[in-house]
């Protein structure tokens, strides 16, 4: 079998002695979108962070391809790390604000030392079929418009070539209209380009409809992932039963009781003893306190970190899924 | 062109712009301009008042107070424009570099700021001259060490502000060398409040070698510069008037001309501010 694109291996990150991921495991296969869902703190920016090589793994691997970068060589690992590119949440912030877009656009070109009159050319090309004509290439970020900045920011990154492309939050700030044009967009540069995604958000609409397959984390722990419709259907974790309970639904008919948790999510600083969702899970028992749960995975490639799943059964359903 | 017609918005804009190139033109040009050679001493005209002969009056040698005006707008553009160029270049080299280096190296820089920053500006100056001699190369080189911290620390300070900011990480994500990021990221994102600092320091520079001049440890006399021409004048108070006024006016014109040229610059460089297209 081919190697997973990218394989992230027992990762571990921390902030001085605050562990914002905790032994996280994690597969992307190629031409696979991969959902990462849960609350803000739970880790998530983290993990992308660690992935793209902002902030270096405490323990644990990151491989590409099959290629595992702490074992490459310098030179080589920059290249494999210059595969994974980000797609940042603020897309106006991640533009050098004194550059205009041209230069913004050649740039990855010039890093690579491929800046020539051919590859431009794609470039702008390639902008131009994404509705970045000419007249906005001597803008400066902070005269475009959140859309467009944004696509300035995929080109960019598309520049790079990569193989997996991370999007921390990708539809942030955009409205509906405007979050369903640059969700095709990402799927049709999928198709065309054999890329892959790891695509991190809160909005579980947008998981819904674009993800394959999603993991849902909780605390720097990953508590539940499968395939997207499965995993909706029937989520096996409280955690994500709760999670999806309290997604907003435009459609009355199908609103369902919101299972409301208690308290605050705890401080990753000092994570509850045993199941760390213990504190807050409606159907917790005395195990869970004393005991973590690991996760285990079965035949469907569903896996569940808890020691009381849920039974699979039709709960419930987000519109994008379902409609 | 477009930075010009945006300076002359601002208030002051306008006299600051024809403040500093009123002095560098008659720097340049002052051997065509000036009526008289700067040192030429005729003892039987000292002394004088304006007058059609002697625009501005002549000083206790008889020499012809405008002509040695207009040297000395050479020599203090040219030492206040070689130390901004040094310290500038040399302090924001080092307040990247500390700011971009582990915390040990950072403090080690840090810490050689905050000593040279702690000695008053001309009383270092004047140590400096003291032990390494007088003569303009040596003060160019001496002043440039005393405000090497000044744009050390803003450069430091303004690097560590955005180093960790997205378009910073963005690049980095790119694959971008350190190099490539200092230089096209970190540099244009910080030089702004740096350039207003650099207008702002040359009359402070300015008055350090007018100070040090006064002392006999800056540019010898005969050579005109501001200070030496202040100091004659307060020499001869008394009897004439006319040099202190016109050395201080040259000198408020330059002062007042760098720092609102420093401060139209400042909301020029900004796009931000700039007003939408």
């Amino acid at each position: 079998m081919a190697h997973p694109v990218l394989t992230l291996d027992n990762a571990v990150v921390r902030y001085d002695r605050l562990t914002a991921v905790d032994n996280i495991s994690l597969e992307l296969r190629r031409g696979e979108t991969l959902g990462l869902i849960g609350e803000s703190g739970c880790g998530k920016s983290s993990i992308a962070r660690a992935i793209v090589g902002l902030q270096p793994l405490a323990e644990g691997t990151l491989a590409v391809e099959g290629e595992t970068l702490k074992d490459a060589s310098r030179q080589r690992r920059l290249i494999l790390q210059r595969r994974i590119q980000l797609l940042f949440q603020d897309p106006v912030a991640s533009l050098s604000p004194r550059l205009t877009v041209r230069a913004l656009l050649s740039e990855p070109l010039k890093i690579r030392n491929a800046f020539t009159a051919e590859n431009w050319g794609r470039i702008v090309a390639l902008a131009e079929s994404i509705g970045l004509g000419e007249q906005l290439l001597s803008r400066y970020p902070h005269q475009l418009s959140g859309g467009q900045a944004r696509r300035v920011a995929l080109i960019r990154v598309l520049a790079a070539e990569p193989s997996i492309i991370v999007a921390d939050e990708p539809t942030a700030g955009l409205d509906i209209s405007v979050q369903g044009d640059l969700l095709n967009l990402l799927r049709a540069l999928k198709d065309h380009l054999g890329l892959s995604y790891l695509l991190i958000s809160h909005n579980l609409n947008v998981i819904g409809r674009v993800a394959d397959r999603v993991a849902v984390m909780y605390l720097g722990r990953i508590v539940e992932s499968g395939p997207t419709a499965a995993l909706f259907r029937g989520p096996a974790h409280p955690y994500t039963q709760a999670l999806l309970s309290a997604n907003l639904t435009l459609d009355p008919s199908r609103r369902h009781e919101r299972i409301v948790l208690s308290g605050e999510l705890p401080s990753p600083a000092h994570p509850p003893a045993g199941c760390r969702f213990h504190s807050r899970c409606p159907l917790v028992q005395p195990k869970c306190a004393t005991e973590a749960p690991a996760l285990r995975t079965d035949e469907d490639g569903r896996a569940v970190a808890c020691h009381f799943p849920l039974a699979a059964r039709p709960a419930v359903i987000p519109q994008a899924i379902a409609g | 062109m477009q930075a010009f017609i945006a300076l002359s918005r601002r208030p002051g804009g306008t006299f600051a712009m024809l403040a500093v190139t009123l002095l560098c033109l008659v720097a340049i040009a002052a051997p065509l301009i000036a009526p008289y050679a700067p040192n030429a001493i005729a003892p039987a005209n000292r002394l004088m008042e304006p007058s059609w002969q002697h625009l501005l009056g002549t000083d206790h040698l008889g020499r012809d107070i405008l002509s040695r005006l207009i040297y000395g707008a050479r020599v203090a553009l040219g030492i206040s424009l070689s130390v901004i160029a040094i310290s500038l270049s040399t302090g924001v080299a080092l307040g990247i570099a500390a700011a971009l280096s582990p915390r040990a190296i950072d403090l080690a820089v840090v810490g050689v700021f905050d000593i040279v920053t702690s000695f008053p500006s001309i009383i270092l100056a004047l140590a400096l001259v003291a032990v390494f001699g007088p003569g303009l190369g040596n003060v160019v080189l001496l002043v440039s060490i005393v405000f090497i911290p000044h744009f050390g620390r803003v450069a430091r300070a303004q690097t560590i502000a955005i180093r960790n900011s997205p378009f910073i990480e963005a690049e980095k994500v790119l694959g971008a060398e350190t190099w490539r990021v200092v230089l096209h990221h970190v540099t244009p994102n910080i030089i702004g409040p740096i350039f207003v600092l650099a207008c702002m320091d040359i009359p402070v520079v300015i008055t350090i070698e007018a100070g040090l001049s006064f002392l006999g440890l800056g540019v010898r006399p005969p050579l005109a510069s501001w200070g030496n021409l202040l100091n004659d004048g307060y020499t001869y108070l008394d009897q004439s008037v006319w040099l202190a006024t016109f050395s201080g006016l040259a000198l408020v014109l330059a002062t007042l001309g760098f720092a609102l040229l420093g401060e139209a610059l400042r909301d020029t460089l900004d796009p931000k501010l700039r007003k939408a297209l």
